[in-house]
């Protein structure tokens, strides 16, 4: 649903936010490039602060589940039963959060399962970008009939409702592990950032520092590459961590439709809790909060970002 | 105007071709086969099968199968049949559409309504408590995925307070669909009232605002007339893609409260390897779709006259 990431109102003024040449700077005030004033603006942000801890922390816990439980998440202990209450008091511990209807650590499957969203919501977006990236740099660069048949081809994939497409093709494979999920996302996700990078490609390529590389004789891989990529990059990167949560999202979706990844995974936890809420609503609601939590840490982070780069907010 | 629209139509007709080849080939690879499924374990005689195969052109080249899928739906608005039942999909799709059209309406209807009038409120207080709170719980409704929120109120309202009934068993009540309704609603109900919200805030420094409060209009007639009018434009072409967004949504939301609409019946036929329902229905959203975003592009003339279409 990558669509959906469009919160602002619209691209012009995101795309105005690339342009480095910001009406003559202050004159006694050190001129400090775009990102050294966003990183200002940033360092006292709550939001900003807030969101960035909550992600380093899910990073650790993806890199080193080790450190946080020593239970393994796929045993399950049928004694155990999910007729055992969490026991909040015993922090850290595998019945801490309390067993599943398999008699597994609730606690051992939320520290595991992180792995699989970060993996899925990265893999996802760094195919997005790079692919979305090169398309929309091509068609606005280049314009005319490139640009219309790329275009077209971005309608044409922006035309199949999100995850309707990713459903179908994920059906497809029987064996789903995380390259395919990130595959069949990316799939259908590319065209919302290759329209990003279009219009911001379209904004840059008229700036005079283009015209001056061009009239210097660059080649054109060097004009795309050291001139008009680096001008681009922040709406890209607003839009590529606001995407990233809702792959991450997705992904969750994807696997409560019983066609997500196989193996440990929130989504596919909130789907079995989902059947036992009335009886044991911790199995369901511990991912489920995790899960939230780590789509708002990246939407809050993007957000954060955007309004720092964007000069008309402050 | 009228040129604007034909060429409008002319640029639609590649997008939708493109997009209905793209949604038949990714179909037609699943590895399943409908003629096979009808048999069960036991198979058939091949014969049968390959009579079968026949009768639904399922041997031919698959692009051979689009151009006459294609030639079927233009010429005859005939979608195919629906090989386990025999029925044609317009059939299946008459019996599915209108109990997602009503979900859909009612949910589009929630979201127009509660979202535009939290983003005007906390775009007209922008900068301050109650702006930050609409902010702050608009991204977290964005932030719970569908379904656990539909799981989430269906415990909350229907097992532990018993207020609602838990799933929909007459898709007619507006009662029973209240649930569903809010469920598939909240996301794009969130979007609306942020993209309200920084447009009214934007706006609200308008020359043309201050003109009307200085020449002494009520307050309401500014906000209403002046302000809103012209904050509309990003809000009516997101809602514009938003309705096959909560069409696609609905397959989730039906899932979870038991709804027989067309996200139920897709979510069947993908089970069921069932291509042709399965095309005949995404054919049928990406048109619903593409209509819709083209009303979209003719709405900006009627919100903002500045805008022509030569």
């Amino acid at each position: 649903m990558p669509d959906l990431t469009k919160t602002d109102v619209g691209a012009p003024d995101d795309v105005s936010a690339g342009d480095p040449a910001p009406q003559p700077v202050a004159k006694a005030e050190k001129a400090r490039s775009l990102w050294g004033d966003a990183w200002q603006d940033l360092r006292r942000n709550k939001i900003f602060i807030v969101s960035s801890v909550l992600i380093l922390f899910l990073l650790t816990i993806t890199f080193f589940p080790g450190w946080f439980t020593s239970a393994n998440p796929a045993y399950g202990d049928l004694a155990k039963h999910y007729l055992q209450k969490p026991q909040l008091g015993k922090v850290f511990s595998p019945e801490w959060l309390g067993y599943d209807q398999q008699g597994r650590s609730v606690y051992a499957r939320l520290v595991y399962g992180a792995r699989t969203s970060i993996a899925v919501g990265f893999g996802t977006t760094v195919l997005v970008t790079v692919t979305g990236g090169l398309v929309g740099m091509i068609a606005g660069y280049f314009g005319g009939i490139i640009d219309s048949v790329l275009s077209r081809l971005v309608d044409v994939f922006f035309g199949i409702p999100f995850l309707l497409g990713t459903m179908v093709v994920l059906n497809s494979f029987p064996e789903r592990t995380a390259w395919v999920v990130i595959g069949a996302l990316g799939f259908f996700g590319w065209t919302q950032l290759a329209r990003v990078m279009r219009g911001a490609v379209i904004t840059t390529k008229q700036a005079d520092y283009v015209q001056a590389a061009k009239a210097l004789g660059a080649g054109t891989p060097r004009i795309l590459f050291r001139h008009i990529l680096p001008n681009t990059l922040a709406p890209v990167i607003v839009v590529a961590t606001i995407s990233l949560g809702v792959y991450i999202g997705a992904e969750a979706t994807l696997s409560f439709l019983g066609l997500g990844l196989n193996g440990v995974s929130w989504g596919n936890d909130i789907s079995d809790g989902g059947a036992q809420i009335r009886v044991a609503q911790w199995i369901m609601l511990y991912p489920s909060i995790m899960l939230t939590l780590t789509v708002l840490a990246f939407i809050m982070l993007g957000e954060a970002v955007r309004n720092a780069l964007d000069p008309k907010t402050r | 105007m009228g040129r604007y629209v034909a060429r409008r139509l002319l640029q639609m007709i590649p997008v939708f071709f493109g997009t209905t080849l793209l949604i038949f080939l990714m179909v037609y690879a699943l590895p399943g086969d409908p003629v096979q499924g009808l048999f069960g374990d036991k198979g058939g005689s091949p014969q049968v099968i390959a009579a079968l195969r026949h009768e639904y052109g399922l041997d031919q080249n698959i692009f051979v199968q689009y151009f006459n899928y294609m030639k079927g739906i233009i010429l005859h608005a005939d979608f195919g049949t629906q090989v386990a039942s025999g029925r044609p999909v317009t059939d299946v799709l008459g019996d599915a559409f209108p109990v997602t059209l009503r979900l859909g309406g009612f949910a589009f209807a929630i979201e127009i309504v509660i979202g535009i009038s939290l983003g005007v409120f906390a775009g007209l207080h922008a900068g301050r408590a109650a702006d930050t709170a609409v902010l702050l719980i608009t991204l977290l409704l964005i932030s719970v995925p569908v379904f656990v929120l539909g799981f989430l109120l269906k415990w909350i309202f229907a097992d532990e307070l018993r207020w609602l009934e838990p799933n929909v068993n007459d898709p007619s009540n507006y009662g029973q669909l209240l649930m569903p309704a809010i469920v598939l609603a909240t996301a794009s109900l969130a979007y609306v009232s942020r993209l309200t919200r920084t447009s009214i805030a934007e706006n609200m420094r308008a020359d043309y605002v201050r003109t009307a409060i200085a020449k002494g209009l009520p307050r309401r007639r500014v906000v209403t007339v002046h302000l809103m009018r012209n904050s509309m434009i990003p809000v009516v072409t997101y809602l514009g893609t938003d309705i096959g967004a909560l069409l696609g949504g609905a397959v989730i939301t039906e899932g979870i409260f038991n709804i027989q609409g067309i996200g139920g019946t897709i979510y069947q036929s993908l089970v069921r390897r069932e291509g042709t329902t399965l095309v005949g229905l995404v054919t049928i959203l990406v048109l619903v779709y593409l209509v819709a975003s083209l009303l979209v592009d003719l709405l900006y003339a009627v919100l903002d006259p500045r805008i022509r279409y030569a």
